[in-house]
């Protein structure tokens, strides 16, 4: 089992305490294409960074890799982040006064890499993703789908247990949207990688293996999704 | 540590107009401070500069006009000082402080000959063996005035070495004016001495002994002045309590009120010396004070940047944390890159204060000003010491990494999710 969380509670106390997730039990295994849908203030973002050892959760247990992962200090979360965890974010979050290769090599950076070997490995994983022209461009030089594709190079850069995508399509047009969604779904397929998605469109869902539902900070449900039957991309959906 | 620095020199290449905002306010700070201290110490040694000249321990007394009646005597009475006067001081009731009591004269407007060159408007100085030591004089060449001169009334002089210069035209064999004939009016002297000169003033002064200058001007037992050198002093409390002693004696010797004060001009180089520190100190204090306040407003242009900095950049750390840069990582980031920087334009502050000091040496302090008849350098010498700039250089540099450490520490700190949110 890669990911197992037991009655992981969270509560956001700005003023008001605010409960936001109530109870959530999942359990993912190596090699799984999952997505969490959601409307929003469902709680799904909420999960996805406890998932990403950005934040910490109240009650309840998480273990990823068999590892809990509980009151970390910020120096071992940063450790498991960067071995364990590769993010995809909607705004790309790339840095933006270094080009495409040196925010790919970034956390191999923190990791100690010398900077020949993390110029090579950078520059293997930009080819991979077809970027290797771009490689020294600046981030404000690319298109939306190019900047989600250096993010998600620069997130498989350290060989992570899971990819996290937190809504990877938001800022893209539905073509490059389709593309980016292609890009993972072969991830999984060829390579094997763990990913999970966020997402609130049922077309990007629709391209997991398994859709968790939900709903109030509760899982309402969770779907078997291999037949990839639940909302086909692009057809009559709520896809842009 | 290369990478930090490929990491620090892309994140400054990036980010011109913060780095050289912060540049400034460091560069300023520096600048500020170094021209600052150069022009006060350049005040400093313009009006303290001559207090080095002459002992210390010194107390010339000069004959005045009496201010009251006294013993039948009526007021405006003008003193005469005599030898007596010498031997009274010389008496063991004042060996406790007195080291040497001696006496000179001088006699303005004499042409000094040497072969065809000459000299107008000579003083001739009738003096003592001890004003050598006194008057901190330099000999150049040959000896000053001695005890023998004195006894022989020997018609010896000591010429200073501007005039030496001239005579040789131009040359500073100075030994070979030794023992060669002067004629000072229509007097002759055998130069035994040179003495050094100074340049800025108009030092025309030449010594004779004492005795042979009485001799040939007739004093008899008259004498224009009292010097005075003495021991033991500690405070300027003594060094007056000492000053009223000897007013004391003197008034009461001349049949002057005790309470008299213009009988006497004492001129005590000792408490005129103290107060003259004292006010050294001060103004140094003073500048040190403007000084620290200047390089305090560097230090929070330097803070006030990095608080912006850190603040600019707490989405780029929360990446960084995204990706697993550990707290300590962000720290060094940012402390090395204000230290850097803190550094480099500390350095261009620190070099560019230099020039200016050395341009107001050229300028301003070359120039001078008429005070009561005398010219005084307006500055004289305005540098700072290197060591002095080094100082206030790296104090700025601690400074600079001090104020980057607390915002720095707080981006350290911040949850990575909500650095992220952060825009």
């Amino acid at each position: 089992m890669l990911i197992e969380l037991k009655g992981v509670h969270k509560t956001y106390d700005n003023g008001q305490p605010l409960h936001v997730l109530k109870g959530i039990d999942l359990e993912i295994e190596k090699g799984e294409f999952v997505s969490i849908m959601g409307a929003s203030g469902s709680g799904k973002s909420t999960l996805l960074n406890i998932l990403g050892i950005l934040d910490n959760y109240d009650e309840g247990e998480y273990h990823l890799a068999g590892k809990l992962i509980k009151n970390l200090s910020e120096r071992e979360s940063a450790t498991y982040r960067n071995e364990m965890i590769g993010f995809v974010f909607q705004s790309f979050n790339l840095i933006g006064f270094k080009t495409a290769v040196e925010n790919v090599e970034l956390p191999l950076f923190y990791q100690g890499v010398s900077r020949h070997r993390r110029q090579e490995a950078a520059m293997a994983y930009l080819e991979k993703m077809g970027l290797t022209d771009w490689a020294s461009h600046y981030p404000n030089e690319m298109s939306g789908g190019q900047k989600q594709r250096v993010a998600i190079a620069r997130a498989l850069i350290t060989h992570p247990e899971i990819i996290l995508a937190d809504e990877p399509t938001g800022a893209l047009d539905s073509k490059t949207s389709v593309e980016v969604m292609d890009l993972l779904t072969r991830l999984n397929r060829e390579d094997g990688v763990t990913i999970i998605v966020v997402t609130h469109e049922s077309g990007v869902a629709n391209c997991a293996d398994k859709i968790v539902h939900i709903k109030d900070g509760l899982i309402e449900k969770i779907e078997d999704n291999r037949q990839h039957h639940s909302s086909v991309f692009g057809a009559d959906t709520i896809m842009k | 540590m290369r990478d930090l620095f490929i990491e620090i020199w892309e994140s400054i290449r990036r980010n011109k107009v913060r780095t050289c905002l912060t540049g400034l306010a460091v560069a300023w700070g520096i600048f500020m401070l170094i021209v600052l201290l150069g022009a006060g110490n350049g005040l400093l040694n313009a009006f303290m500069g001559d207090s080095d000249d002459f002992a210390t321990n010194t107390m010339n007394v000069f004959p005045g006009v009496t201010s009251k009646p006294y013993d039948g005597l009526k007021q405006g009475r003008r003193i005469r000082m005599t030898e007596q006067d010498m031997e009274m001081l010389r008496q063991p009731a004042f060996a406790d402080h007195v080291d040497k009591v001696s006496t000179q004269a001088t006699q303005g407007g004499y042409a000094m000959t040497y072969g065809r060159r000459y000299f107008r408007n000579i003083v001739l100085t009738g003096c003592m063996p001890d004003v050598e030591k006194v008057d901190r004089i330099q000999m150049h060449a040959g000896r000053f005035i001695n005890e023998r001169d004195m006894k022989s009334r020997r018609k010896v002089a000591v010429i200073t070495h501007l005039h030496a210069k001239n005579f040789l035209s131009g040359s500073t064999d100075y030994d070979r004016l030794l023992g060669k004939r002067i004629k000072v009016g229509n007097l002759s002297f055998v130069i035994v001495g040179i003495r050094h000169g100074a340049e800025n003033e108009d030092d025309r002064a030449v010594y004779i002994p004492y005795s042979t200058y009485k001799h040939l001007f007739s004093l008899g037992n008259r004498i224009d002045e009292l010097n005075i050198s003495f021991h033991d002093l500690e405070t300027e409390a003594e060094a007056q309590a000492f000053e009223d002693e000897i007013r004391a004696s003197l008034n009461a010797a001349h049949r002057v009120a005790p309470d008299d004060k213009r009988a006497f001009w004492i001129w005590n180089r000792f408490t005129q010396s103290i107060q003259m520190e004292k006010g050294r100190s001060l103004l140094i204090t003073a500048l040190w004070i403007i000084g620290l306040f200047t390089l305090v407003s560097g230090i929070v242009g330097v803070s006030n940047i990095m608080l912006i900095t850190v603040k600019e950049r707490t989405h780029e750390f929360g990446i960084r944390k995204a990706l697993g840069a550990r707290p300590g990582n962000i720290l060094k980031l940012i402390v090395t890159e204000s230290v850097l920087i803190t550094a480099f334009f500390g350095y261009i502050g620190m070099l560019l204060g230099m020039i200016a000091c050395k341009v107001l040496d050229l300028t301003v302090g070359q120039s001078k000003v008429e005070l009561f008849g005398e010219s005084f350098k307006m500055l004289e010498n305005p540098t700072v010491g290197l060591s002095t700039a080094v100082g206030a250089t790296v104090v700025l540099i601690i400074a600079g990494t001090v104020a980057g450490i607390f915002p720095a520490m707080k981006a350290a700190k911040v949850k990575p999710i909500e650095a992220l949110r952060a825009e």
